[in-house]
């Protein structure tokens, strides 16, 4: 049997690389994937016999290394039977549909024959005319994409083909393709997990589109943070030079497009793309006003068109399926598939793709398995700083661009983060205002100085400063930062304020008019005290307080002196006997 | 130019000109390249690339201080990102930075004394799943508590240097 190791970065954080030296050591042939989405079972190791997966191992140690060998070699499986995978966890998968991530975890991300062998590069042959194919024009192609429904996955949700047919229009020869991989928004990671685990069908996605709107030079603008995905996408593009799936006269058909990567260098707002088409260009990420738009003047004043990643992973596989197969799953206003990562207080945590109109229940539970830990749900935050938290009360919410942005959050990229009831919901937007205040590029007023008065009132009130008006206060500058900013990293960064003060305001009266913290978790409102009955007089927190705030005698029980107490929580975590509470 | 800073060997930056020569968009590269060949974006070396490039000092000082990636001061030989997205925000990031600050005495963005550490807090690494979560050297550490982080730094204090 063949062992294949899934290594993408968070099955090598979890230690797939020291996995796949110690089978190595044992003289073992080892392969390698990408990542199947299956976060919270990495290390994951697949055996295959011939082309069939014969087991899927989860949790898998380099101590396990012999035993694995052992079973590859003799086809004998009874030796790893207690790391194989659980029905319910293969549930995980078997409730997905994949289309944007349909190679991940199940091809060599490194190998361009292992792509060529899952139908790679067939897509772009057939729209070039290549091997009998009749070929495509840019406008049947266009067509397509259109018939398909395709609408950008990176946030904002606008529909693919209208954006390639602004490009192919645009007076001028010279035109820029762009591909947005500056996955910034914290909590989401699909886009690395596609270049990671399927270099080349961002490629030939990038080709088709390049080829519709009739440019010859593309690039990709890859997160500085995302090494590994570098690396893979650059010998991804070698391969492919070398095989004349890009660069000049492609497949001797005439057309030629040659892909260049752009490391970014850290700045959220360069995922707004005139942002992004400055940082391209060597200057301060500091966006555009539009019009005029990147489809009339974007590279270097040439007309462009800027995509991300999942759109792109997504063309091959409509150009061949056609676009009804594709507009055939999901709602009215929504098409196709949509990966999210889903982290957080979750059971099984991952990278999910199902198609447009299942529920947000379906995802968190049905799929993720519900809150870990038998907590309670309290919300999902959506879209990451521009998106918004969604209560319990609207878990059935379907997952389509208008339902979501009804409820105040938004599609976004995919970010799904979930929270329990002890996540304090003040304190979750100020975590965002703190992110979009730093992450300001200064341009322009409503969004430089309005965020930052966000975050101090929002610091405020979770320090038990708060006054009685500061929520009014909070939406009437929430509203003026979103009429008055110029982006839309500014328009959407009051979105996470809104939504909470729209389903948990209960929290924020608690914090402004009782000084309490209802999930217990902004320090300055937390009060320690010592349960009596549970107290064995150890003296160990009062050896560990440094405001020397403990008193009582060794076997008697101690008690905290509130005045004195800084409420660093040093005595809860030294305490063996759970006698500390916090209220 | 400071008067404290010592001069660096700016003939290593040749090769990088020469690669982008003519490409007048190729700053934020350049500078990259530049921290990858000294470590950080020494005062000399900006003004270098700024004039070879035709741009002003401003303007490369300008691009240097926006981007995160760029440091304006020398990194310790083990660079610390602790996490602070959303995922590992909900999983008790706080705590761990608090307990990494208390172990090496550094706040964000400093370096200790021997220059084993530095310590910086970044928006998201991506491996939401092990949150929290921090990466040193490229090598990430996930599901960390406060004490598995301290072991971790103290572990490789005792080494010398991060495997």
């Amino acid at each position: 049997m063949r062992i294949v190791v899934g290594e993408g970065s968070c099955g090598l954080a979890a230690g797939a690389g020291k996995v796949h030296a110690a089978l190595t050591a044992l003289g073992a042939d080892v392969g390698i994937t990408g990542c199947i989405g299956m976060c919270y079972l990495e290390p994951i190791v697949d055996l295959y016999d011939g082309d069939a997966l014969a087991a899927r191992l989860v949790r898998v140690r380099d101590e396990d290394a012999e035993r694995i060998a052992a079973a590859a070699s003799s086809g004998d499986l009874a030796g790893v039977a207690d790391l194989r995978i659980s029905a319910e966890d293969e549930d995980f998968l078997a409730k997905q549909t994949r289309i944007a991530l349909r190679h991940c975890g199940l091809i060599d991300p490194e190998s361009l024959d292992a792509y060529r062998a899952a139908d790679g590069y067939k897509a772009i042959a057939n729209v070039l005319g290549v091997g009998g194919a009749p070929g495509l024009t840019p406008e049947q192609v266009i067509e397509e994409i259109k018939v398909s429904g395709l609408a950008g996955r990176g946030g904002a949700g606008f529909p693919t083909w209208f954006k390639w047919n602004a490009a192919r229009k645009a007076a001028g020869d010279e035109k820029y393709l762009i591909c947005n991989a500056d996955e910034g928004d914290p909590g989401a990671f699909m886009d690395r997990a596609v270049i990671e685990s399927d270099p080349h069908s961002l490629i030939e996605g990038m080709l088709i589109a390049a080829y519709a709107i009739g440019a010859a030079q593309a690039f990709v603008y890859v997160r500085a943070e995302y090494p590994l995905a570098i690396v893979r996408l650059q010998k991804a593009i070698k391969d492919a030079e070398a095989a004349n799936l890009l660069g000049d006269n492609i497949l001797g058909t005439g057309f030629s497009c040659r892909l260049r990567i752009k490391a970014g260098a850290g700045a959220f707002v360069c995922g707004e793309e005139t942002a992004l088409i400055e940082s391209l260009e060597g200057s301060r990420g500091m966006p555009r006003l539009k019009p005029p738009f990147p489809a009339e003047k974007g590279y270097t004043g040439k007309p462009s068109n800027i995509n991300n990643v999942e759109t792109f992973a997504n063309v091959a596989w409509i150009m061949l399926n056609g676009g009804a197969a594709f507009a055939a799953m999901g709602t009215e206003t929504s098409k196709g598939t949509k990966v999210f990562a889903l982290t957080g207080k979750i059971r099984r945590g991952g990278l999910v793709e199902v198609p447009m109109g299942l529920t947000l229940r379906d995802v968190i539970f049905g799929i993720g398995g519900g809150v870990r830990d038998g907590r309670k749900f309290k919300a999902v935050q959506m879209g990451g700083p521009s998106g918004g938290c969604i209560p319990e009360s609207l878990l059935d919410t379907l997952i389509d661009y208008k339902a979501l942005g009804a409820t105040g959050a938004i599609m976004g990229s995919g970010g799904m983060v979930v929270m329990d009831d002890s996540t304090c919901m003040v304190n979750m937007a100020r975590f965002f205002l703190d992110f979009t205040a730093k992450e300001s590029c200064g341009k322009c007023v409503p969004c430089r100085i309005g965020t930052k008065r966000l975050h101090e009132t929002l610091v405020r009130i979770t320090e038990g400063k708060g006054r009685e008006g500061d929520v009014e206060l909070l939406e009437e500058l929430c509203k003026g930062i979103k009429d008055g900013a110029l982006c839309g990293l500014g328009q959407t960064a009051p979105n996470p304020v809104l939504t909470t003060i729209r389903y948990f305001r209960d929290e924020y009266d608690a914090h402004i008019r009782e000084k309490r913290c209802p999930a217990h978790e902004c320090a300055a409102l937390k009060n320690y005290s010592i349960d009596a009955a549970k107290c064995k007089g150890c003296t160990a927190c009062a050896r560990k307080c440094p405001a020397k705030a403990i008193s009582g005698v060794l076997k008697g029980p101690h008690a905290i002196d509130a005045a004195k107490c800084i409420k660093c929580g040093a005595c809860a975590a030294t305490c063996k006997f759970g006698a500390v509470t916090v209220g | 130019m400071c008067k404290d800073c010592a001069a660096s060997d700016l003939s290593k930056l040749e090769p990088v000109f020469k690669e982008f020569e003519g490409d007048g968009h190729a700053l934020v590269t350049i500078l990259q390249r530049a921290q990858e060949i000294y470590g950080y974006l020494p005062a000399d070396v900006i003004y270098r690339i700024a004039e070879r490039q035709g741009v002003s000092p401003a303007k490369a000082l300008g691009v240097a201080t926006f981007y995160s990636q760029f440091r304006l001061k020398p990194v310790g030989k083990n660079l610390i990102l602790l996490c602070k997205g959303t995922a590992c925000h909900v999983n008790g990031a706080d705590s761990i930075a608090a307990a990494l600050k208390d172990e090496l005495g550094i706040e964000d963005g400093g370096t200790t004394e021997d220059g084993l550490f530095s310590l910086k807090e970044v928006a998201c690494l991506g491996c939401c799943s092990l949150s929290p979560v921090m990466m040193i050297n490229e090598t990430a550490y996930g599901s960390l508590t406060p004490q598995k982080a301290r072991e971790i730094v103290r572990k490789i204090a005792a080494e010398g240097t991060a495997s």
